[in-house]
C-alpha cells in the first residue's frame, strides 16, 4: 500500500490537505481561519482533479504543428473541470467573506460562537 | 408534437435569462417578472408532462450537436415531468402568496436582487430534475447553495446572518464531499454522462477491479447531499435557517430545493450506481436508519420549542426523514413512496411557513404560542390553511400525508423481519407525536385571546394571496383524494428512469 | 448602596429575583392569596373575568420571567466550565473526524488508477474524440477551450452564472443603499465610512507605476480574451486579467477618477449584455443542435483569429462578466458600491 501511495503521489498529498482543510473548515471557531480551510480544501480538489489528467511524456492539449493524434496530448477533461471548480470556489470565498464583514460590523468579533451567543441574548433582551 | 421536447430546455432558459433581466429592471417590475416566469414554467412543465405521458422510454436531448458522451444531455421522461410540474406549481402558489408581505423583511431596494435569487433557484432545480450529466449537476448544485443562502441574507437582522453563515458553512462542507466524490468517479470510469457512468460501474463491479474506490465514492456524494438535505444527524442548520429566513424564503428552501437535492440523490443510485450495488453495499441500511431517527428526533425535538416557526422547522426535519426512510427501503416501492411523500410534504410545508406568516403577522408579529391565541379568528383563511397542513403532516386522511405514509406502510410491508416492524412502530410513533404539537398549536389557535395583550387591527389578506392559499390548500386534498394517477405516473417513470 | 424606588416590590426585577430565590411556588401563592381576598363567596361574572386576568398577565410575566432566566443561565454558562469541556470534546471529536476522513480517503487512492500513466480508465473514447476530432469539428486550436465551449457548452453557462449569483449575493450583504436624500441607508464602522481612511492620497510611486502598467495589463488581458481559441487562456483568465489592472488603476487614482469611465450602470449593463449574448447565443445553438438542425454559425480557417464560431465571441462575453464581477467584488469589500 505505501507503494501504491508513493507512485500517486500527488493524489496522496491531495487527499491529506483535503482532510486538513476540512477539518480546519469544521473545527476553528475564527471566520477567517475557516475561509482559509474552505480554500485549503477546494485547492486540494483541484489538484487531485488536475492529477488524473496527465499522462507522461505528451503535451499540454493545445494543437501544434497540426498533430491531432490522440498520443500527443494530456487528458483536456480535467482541466475544464478544474476551470469550473476554481471559479466556484472564488464565488464561495467572497460570500463568505462578505458575511464575515457584515458580522463583524455589527458584533465586533470574529468568533463564530460568540456570535451565536450575542444573537441569543438579542433575541431574548 | 415534437415542439414539447423542448419545453424542459425552454423552462430551463426562460429562468435563466429571467434572472439576467431582472438585474436591470425597478423592483416592482421585477416581482411581476418572477411571477410570470414561474407562471410560464408551470405552463411548460405541464405540458412536458402531457408529452411525456405519451412516451414509452426515456428520451435523451442532447444539449448541442453531439451526442451522449461527447456533448451535454438532458433526459425526459414521466418522472422528471411530474416532478417539475409538481415543483413549479408549488413554487407559483409560493410567490403568489407569498410576496405581498416581503416589503415587511427585505428593504425595497434589494428586492430586485430576491427576485434574481428566486428565478436562478427555480433554474437550478429544474436542470436538477433533468439533467444527464454528473458534472453540470454539481454546477448547479453550487448555484441552488449560493440562490438559497442569498435567499436567507435578503433579511438582514443578526439572526438571520448568523444561521445564515452556519448553513453556509455546512453547505460548503458537503459541496467539497460531492466534488471530490465526482472526481474519484471520473478518475476510476472516465466519464462524466449518466449513461455511459452506469455502464462503467456495472463492469467496475462485475470486475471488481475499483470496487473500494467506488464504495467511496457512494460514500461521500451520499453524504454530501444528505447534508445538504437535512438529514438527521446534519440537520443542525435547518431550524435556525428555516425559522429567520422570511417566510416566503423558508417555504422554497424547506418544500423545494431540499427536494431536488434528494431527486438527484435517487437520480444518482438509479442511473449511476444502480440499486442492486447500492443493497449490497449497505449504504441503503445507513439512510433507513437515518431516516428513521430524523423522524422520532424531529416530533421530539419539536414538541419542546415555543416558537411556531421552530417548531414547523423542526418538522421539516421529522418530514425529511420520511423520505429517506422510504429511499432507505431499497425497493421500488420504497422509492415510489418516499418521492410521493416528496410531493405531498412539499405541498404542506410551503402552505405550513406561510400561513404561519400570516398568523403571526395578525398577533403583532409574536411567535410565542401565548401570543397566537385566538389567531384564528382574526385572520380565518390564514387559519383554516394551516389546519388542513398541520392535518397532512399529522396524516389525517383526505390529505396528501396520508396518502404519503399510507404508501411508505405498504412498501414496508414485504420486507423481513425487524425492518418491517420498525418501519411500522416508527410510523405510528412518529405520527402520535405529530399529532402531539400540531393539534396543540391548532387548538391553541382557536382559543380565546388573552385580554391582556392588544392586538394590532387585522389587515385584510389581499385577494390573490388568499386565493394562493386556498388552491394550495385544495392541491393537498387532492393529493390525497386523486393520489391514484399519480403513483401510478410515478411507478411507471421509475421503471424508465434507469 | 444602592438606591432602590418607592415601588420596588411591584417591579419585574424585584419579583425575578424572588421567583428565583423562592422558586415556581412564589408566583402560584402570589395568584392564590390575591384571588382568595374577594369577599363575594360565589365567584360572579365580573371576579371571574378578574380573576381570569389575573392569571393571564402572570402567565405573560412568567413568559418574561423565564426569557430573562435563560439569558442569565445563557451569559454566565458561556464563562463556566461546562463550556470550556464541551468546546475541548468539540475540538477533539472534529479532529478524529478529520483523521478518519484522511485514512479513508488515502486507502482509497491506493487502489486508485495509477498517476501518469496512459492505461486508466479516464483514457477513452471520450477524449480520443475531443483530441482527434477537436480541430474540425470546433475549429478552435486549444483543444479545452473547444470542449468547454463547445462540446459541454451547458457547463460554462452554468458557471458564468455561478459568478453573476456570486455577484449579486454580496450585492445583497454589502452595497450601502443610498436612500432618497443619498443618505446611507446602513450603518458604517469609522474606518469604512472614509474609504481612504487607511492610505494617502495620490501616492506618487503608486500612480507612477499604475500609469505605466495599468495599460499593458489591460492590453495582455484584451489579448489573452481574444486569443481563447489559438492558445492557453480564454475567458476566464483574460477577465481576470484585465479586472486586476482595472483595480490598480482604481487603487492608485481612487474612485472619483475610475468612476469616470466605470460606473454602476456600465457594470450592470455589461453584465446584461455579456450574459444575454451568451444565453441566447447558446439557445440558438442547443436548440439547432437537439433537434438535429445545422447551425450555420461558419468555423472558419483553424489558426485565424475569426474562426471557431462561437467561441471567440463567448470567450469575449465570459471574460467580461469575469472582470465586472472582480472588480465590483473588489468595490463592495471596500466602498460598499460604486
Amino acid at each position: 500500500m505505501w507503494q501504491a501511495l508513493y507512485d500517486n503521489l500527488e493524489q496522496t498529498v491531495a487527499v491529506i490537505l483535503f482532510g486538513i482543510g476540512f477539518t480546519i473548515l469544521l473545527l476553528q471557531r475564527n471566520l477567517i481561519r475557516k475561509i482559509i480551510g474552505l480554500n485549503i480544501m477546494s485547492t486540494a480538489t483541484y489538484l487531485f482533479l488536475a492529477s488524473m489528467g496527465y499522462i507522461q511524456g505528451r503535451k499540454a492539449p493545445i494543437v501544434t504543428d497540426g498533430v491531432t493524434d490522440l498520443a500527443a496530448y494530456i487528458n483536456p477533461i480535467p482541466a475544464g473541470l478544474v476551470l469550473t471548480g476554481i471559479v466556484v470556489s472564488v464565488s464561495f470565498t467572497g460570500i463568505m467573506l462578505a458575511l464575515t464583514v457584515r458580522l463583524y460590523r455589527r458584533y465586533r468579533t470574529l468568533d463564530i460562537d460568540q456570535i451565536a451567543l450575542l444573537a441569543k441574548g438579542e433575541d431574548m433582551a | 408534437m415534437t415542439l414539447a421536447r423542448n419545453f424542459p430546455f425552454f423552462s430551463i432558459l426562460v429562468c435563466l435569462v429571467g434572472s439576467v433581466v431582472t438585474s436591470v429592471l425597478k423592483p416592482r417590475a421585477a416581482k411581476a417578472l418572477t411571477i410570470i416566469i414561474a407562471g410560464v414554467v408551470l405552463v411548460l412543465s405541464a405540458f412536458t408532462l402531457r408529452y411525456a405521458l405519451a412516451l414509452e422510454s426515456a428520451e435523451p436531448f442532447m444539449m448541442g450537436h453531439f451526442p451522449a458522451p461527447w456533448g451535454n444531455e438532458l433526459r425526459i421522461g414521466r418522472l422528471e415531468a411530474l416532478m417539475a410540474t409538481g415543483i413549479s406549481a408549488v413554487l407559483f402558489i409560493t410567490l403568489l402568496a407569498g410576496f405581498y408581505h416581503m416589503p415587511a423583511f427585505v428593504s425595497e431596494k434589494k428586492l430586485g436582487l430576491y427576485c434574481i435569487m428566486v428565478d436562478l433557484a427555480m433554474c437550478a432545480i429544474l436542470v436538477m430534475l433533468y439533467t444527464n450529466d454528473l458534472f453540470t449537476a454539481y454546477v448547479f448544485i453550487e448555484i441552488m447553495t449560493i440562490a438559497s443562502c442569498a435567499l436567507v441574507i435578503v433579511r438582514q437582522n443578526g439572526h438571520t446572518l448568523v444561521a445564515a453563515t452556519r448553513y453556509m458553512i455546512m453547505n460548503l462542507l458537503a459541496s467539497g464531499l460531492v466534488l471530490l466524490g465526482i472526481s474519484m468517479l471520473y478518475g476510476i470510469t472516465g466519464h462524466l454522462l449518466m449513461e455511459p457512468l452506469g455502464r462503467s460501474v456495472r463492469h467496475i463491479v462485475e470486475t471488481g477491479q475499483y470496487m473500494e474506490p467506488l464504495t467511496v465514492v457512494i460514500a461521500l456524494i451520499t453524504a454530501g447531499l444528505a447534508i445538504k438535505s437535512a438529514m438527521f444527524p446534519f440537520h443542525a442548520w435547518a431550524p435556525d435557517t428555516y425559522a429567520f429566513a422570511p417566510p416566503m424564503s423558508s417555504a422554497i428552501l424547506s418544500g423545494l430545493i431540499g427536494k431536488a437535492y434528494i431527486f438527484l440523490l435517487i437520480k444518482f443510485f438509479y442511473r449511476v450506481i444502480g440499486l442492486d450495488v447500492i443493497v449490497g453495499t449497505n449504504v441503503d441500511s445507513v439512510l433507513f436508519v437515518c431516516g428513521v431517527s430524523g423522524m422520532l428526533m424531529g416530533s421530539v425535538l419539536a414538541i419542546s420549542q415555543r416558537d411556531i416557526r421552530r417548531m414547523v422547522a423542526y418538522s421539516s426535519v421529522s418530514q425529511i426523514g420520511y423520505i429517506y426512510m422510504g429511499l432507505g427501503m431499497g425497493t421500488e416501492a420504497g422509492v415510489a413512496a418516499a418521492l410521493f411523500q416528496m410531493l405531498a410534504h412539499a405541498a404542506a410545508k410551503s402552505l405550513l411557513f406561510l400561513s404561519t406568516n400570516e398568523l403571526v403577522s395578525v398577533s403583532g408579529d409574536r411567535k410565542r404560542f401565548h401570543y397566537l391565541h385566538g389567531a384564528g379568528y382574526r385572520n380565518p383563511v390564514a387559519g383554516v390553511v394551516f389546519t388542513v397542513g398541520a392535518m397532512s403532516l399529522v396524516g389525517i386522511p383526505f390529505t396528501g400525508g396520508f396518502i404519503a405514509k399510507l404508501n411508505l406502510a405498504t412498501a414496508g410491508m414485504p420486507m423481513g423481519g425487524w425492518m418491517r416492524a420498525l418501519v411500522l412502530i416508527a410510523l405510528a410513533i412518529s405520527t402520535l407525536l405529530n399529532a402531539v404539537y400540531y393539534l396543540h398549536t391548532v387548538v391553541s389557535l382557536y382559543r380565546r385571546a388573552p385580554a391582556e395583550i392588544d392586538y394590532p387591527p387585522s389587515h385584510r389578506v389581499p385577494r390573490h394571496a388568499a386565493a394562493a392559499l386556498v388552491i394550495s390548500m385544495l392541491l393537498t386534498v387532492y393529493l390525497g383524494l386523486g393520489s391514484g394517477p399519480i403513483m401510478r405516473v410515478i411507478e411507471a417513470g421509475l421503471k424508465m428512469f434507469a | 448602596m444602592s438606591k432602590r424606588r418607592s415601588d420596588w416590590e411591584q417591579r419585574p426585577q424585584a419579583r425575578f429575583l424572588r421567583w428565583m430565590r423562592d422558586g415556581y411556588g412564589a408566583l402560584d401563592d402570589q395568584i392564590t392569596t390575591s384571588i382568595s381576598q374577594p369577599a363575594a363567596p360565589r365567584p360572579d361574572q365580573e371576579a371571574m373575568e378578574a380573576h381570569d386576568i389575573l392569571v393571564g398577565t402572570h402567565r405573560h410575566e412568567r413568559e418574561l420571567a423565564l426569557d430573562r432566566l435563560a439569558h442569565y443561565d445563557l451569559q454566565n454558562w458561556a464563562n463556566t466550565r461546562g463550556r470550556k469541556v464541551l468546546g475541548r470534546l468539540y475540538a477533539v471529536l472534529a479532529l478524529l473526524l478529520g483523521l478518519i476522513l484522511i485514512y479513508f480517503l488515502l486507502n482509497t487512492v491506493a487502489f486508485m488508477p495509477r498517476f501518469a500513466s496512459a492505461d486508466v480508465p479516464a483514457n477513452n473514447e471520450v477524449i480520443a474524440r475531443y483530441v482527434e476530432k477537436g480541430l474540425e469539428e470546433t475549429g478552435a486550436i486549444n483543444i479545452v477551450a473547444g470542449m468547454i465551449l463547445d462540446y459541454r457548452a451547458f457547463d460554462t453557462l452554468g458557471e458564468s452564472t455561478v459568478l453573476f449569483i456570486a455577484a449579486c449575493a454580496v450585492l445583497i450583504l454589502l452595497r450601502i443603499d443610498l436612500d432618497d436624500h443619498g443618505q446611507p441607508m446602513q450603518q458604517l464602522i469609522a474606518e469604512e465610512s472614509d474609504d481612504r481612511h487607511y492610505e494617502p492620497k495620490n501616492d506618487r510611486i503608486l500612480q507612477g507605476s499604475a500609469m505605466v502598467l495599468t495599460p499593458i495589463i489591460l492590453l495582455f488581458g484584451i489579448y489573452v480574451l481574444f486569443n481563447g481559441h489559438l492558445g492557453p487562456g480564454g475567458g476566464f483568465s483574460g477577465g481576470a486579467i484585465l479586472s486586476s489592472g482595472l483595480i490598480l488603476y482604481l487603487n492608485a487614482f481612487g474612485f472619483q477618477k475610475a468612476g469616470r469611465f466605470f460606473t454602476y450602470k456600465i457594470f450592470m449593463w455589461v453584465s446584461f449584455f455579456s450574459l444575454g449574448f451568451y444565453g441566447v447565443a447558446k439557445a440558438y445553438s442547443f436548440y439547432m443542435g437537439a433537434n438535429g438542425l445545422h447551425s450555420g454559425i461558419p468555423l472558419g480557417t483553424p489558426g485565424a483569429i475569426l474562426s471557431s464560431g462561437l467561441i471567440m465571441p463567448l470567450n469575449i462575453a465570459v471574460g467580461l462578466v469575469v472582470a465586472c464581477t472582480m472588480y465590483i467584488f473588489y468595490a463592495l469589500f471596500r466602498k460598499g458600491g460604486l
